[in-house]
């Protein structure tokens, strides 16, 4: 008697209709990888076009030094062993500053969030001042930070934890408060405790913010690294010295290159997030446009 | 369903229900679920049909008169299917589990007999968002079943789905009512619905929500999809619409 009386399995009705809230992600058509590579390379070689042209044609043979050609920037920025090797530590310092600057700014977001999260009232009392911090143009605070931690390392990892610590707390605790009335009802229905909560909605269904504040984080971070390096000359030379010291010996093509580079650090740290985004919750969210 | 001589499972006693912001809700309104019976609650929308369910649950608390229910082990299926996006159904319908400390060891099994008895098998490590509703809500019933909970409360949970998958799913819910043998209280808009499923039918008043009049429904379990189709059945729909659109007006 007991398993007489078994639900029929999903009808092939229900299965073929799937509603256009949930489409399976599988079953979406995909460009071909020609479709999506093409049209930034047409981009990119018009700009490389462009390029040539202000560097030939614009400027005359005195003022070049203001846009070096491309293939220059290569041979004396890229291709020269000495630079790469200078700039390539310059970029390891940066991205050490940035790491650490963007792994204080995660402890303390999670933290502040977390915290927030749990109580109205200190929301609403941290909150404002939060937004203060954030509007506060680096710039001003630098003599501060300057005075407070002096011109070299911690300094520079003060900036870095300072720009990229607004959206991390921003968005996680936004996804911290994002679970449906539902899902919590029915943890309250089974009389689960705040840690229970926690772990098991508020977390969870913060996760895909949290990314989304990271990626964002991250890239601030590497920014802050640079600024900061630009800002306070001394200790290891990142890039942000480089960058000075090749404008001030007008060094075009070797200027353009750190720029370059210090562009694709950027890029590296953004996909990488995106990359451990898609790891993390790729299985069970939407995915979206843009990665 | 004969008269039940023990306790009822539920009981309400001149519940009434006024939120802070004035707005009166329920007033007074009695009545008893017993073991074996399956009772829906039908009214116009916003007459406070769901706030019954959540005063029943204790969600919130009712501003006077009184509950008799057991808390301890409460079904409650919502609007929505409230599946966890980031769990597996497996894992979705093992969360009820989780929360009352099952050992980790029965859990899998308690969960698949409930995913089993919904017809969800073969879907178990699927996410929800490869879902469609009408299996969604059957996870979301499956997750309920796996503490066999005595009562169990149904907040409108097919109203988002489409009309026949709805038909399915109340057949589905019949048959489980029949081998779980749990108290239902249901709540909806649809008076077919409301009489396929239950053995009483509650008519509730626009806002403040009372009782104005009950319906038992004579057809006997197990109920094939075709009473439908019923003199019957269209008689009784028709009674107890008459009787709704006296308490719109």
């Amino acid at each position: 008697m007991t398993t007489t009386l078994r639900a029929d399995p999903v009808t092939a009705a229900e299965i073929a209709v799937l509603p256009d809230d949930a489409p399976p992600a599988q079953a979406r058509k995909r460009d071909g990888l020609f479709a999506i590579v093409y049209p930034p390379v047409v981009l990119g070689l018009f700009t490389i076009g462009v390029w040539y042209f202000i560097s030939y044609r614009v400027l005359d043979k005195k003022r070049r030094f203001l846009l070096e050609p491309p293939h220059l920037v290569w041979k004396r920025g890229f291709a020269d062993r000495e630079v790469l090797k200078e700039m390539s530590s310059g970029l390891l310092v940066t991205g050490k500053v940035a790491l650490w600057g963007l792994g204080i700014a995660i402890v303390l977001g999670f933290t502040l969030a977390i915290i927030m999260s749990q109580s109205k009232l200190i929301e609403r009392a941290v909150f404002p001042y939060q937004v203060m911090l954030q509007a506060t143009p680096i710039l001003a605070i630098t003599p501060l930070i300057g005075f407070w931690f002096g011109y070299g390392l911690n300094s520079k990892i003060f900036i870095a934890a300072l720009i990229s610590l607004f959206p991390i707390v921003v968005n996680t605790l936004f996804g911290l408060t994002s679970a449906e009335q539902g899902m919590h009802d029915m943890l309250t229905l089974h009389n689960a405790g705040r840690i229970t909560r926690l772990r098991k909605v508020m977390f969870p269904a913060a996760l895909p913010a949290i990314f989304a504040g990271l990626r964002i984080s991250a890239g601030l971070s590497v920014i802050g690294a640079i600024v900061g390096d630009f800002l306070f000359g001394q200790g290891d030379v990142g890039i942000g010295q480089l960058l000075k010291r090749y404008a001030n010996l007008l060094q075009g093509e070797k200027l353009l290159a750190a720029v370059i580079l210090s562009c694709l650090l950027g890029v590296f740290v953004f996909v990488s997030f995106g990359w451990l985004n898609n790891r993390v919750v790729g299985r069970w969210t939407t995915p979206s446009r843009g990665k | 369903m004969a008269a039940n001589t023990t306790a009822p499972t539920l009981s309400f006693q001149n519940i009434s229900m006024q939120f802070p912001d004035g707005t009166q809700a329920i007033a007074d309104v009695s009545f008893d679920v017993a073991k074996g019976e399956f009772v829906t609650v039908v009214g116009p929308s916003g007459c406070g049909k769901s706030t019954l369910l959540k005063i029943a649950s204790g969600l919130l608390n009712q501003t006077s008169g009184q509950v008799e229910v057991d808390r301890s082990n409460i079904g409650y299926v919502f609007q929505d299917a409230t599946l966890f996006p980031w769990r597996t159904v497996k894992r979705n319908v093992e969360l009820l589990l989780e929360l009352h400390n099952t050992p980790k060891a029965d859990r899998g099994n308690m969960a698949q007999r409930a995913i089993d008895l919904v017809g969800l098998n073969g879907f178990e490590n699927h996410y929800p968002k490869s879902l469609s509703g009408g299996m969604k809500m059957r996870a979301s019933l499956a997750r309920t079943l796996t503490l066999k909970p005595p009562l169990l409360l149904f907040d409108e949970p097919f109203g988002a789905v489409d009309e026949i998958t709805r038909e399915h799913l109340n057949e589905e819910t019949l048959k489980l009512f029949q081998q779980e043998r749990f108290a239902g209280l249901f709540i909806t808009h649809s008076i077919s619905e409301a009489v396929f499923l239950s053995t009483r039918v509650l008519v509730m008043s626009a806002r403040p929500g009372r009782i104005v009049a009950s319906f038992d429904v004579p057809f006997d379990y197990p109920r094939s999809p075709e009473l439908r189709f019923d003199p019957a059945f269209a008689e009784l729909a028709g009674h107890i619409n008459q009787s709704l659109r006296g308490a719109h007006a």
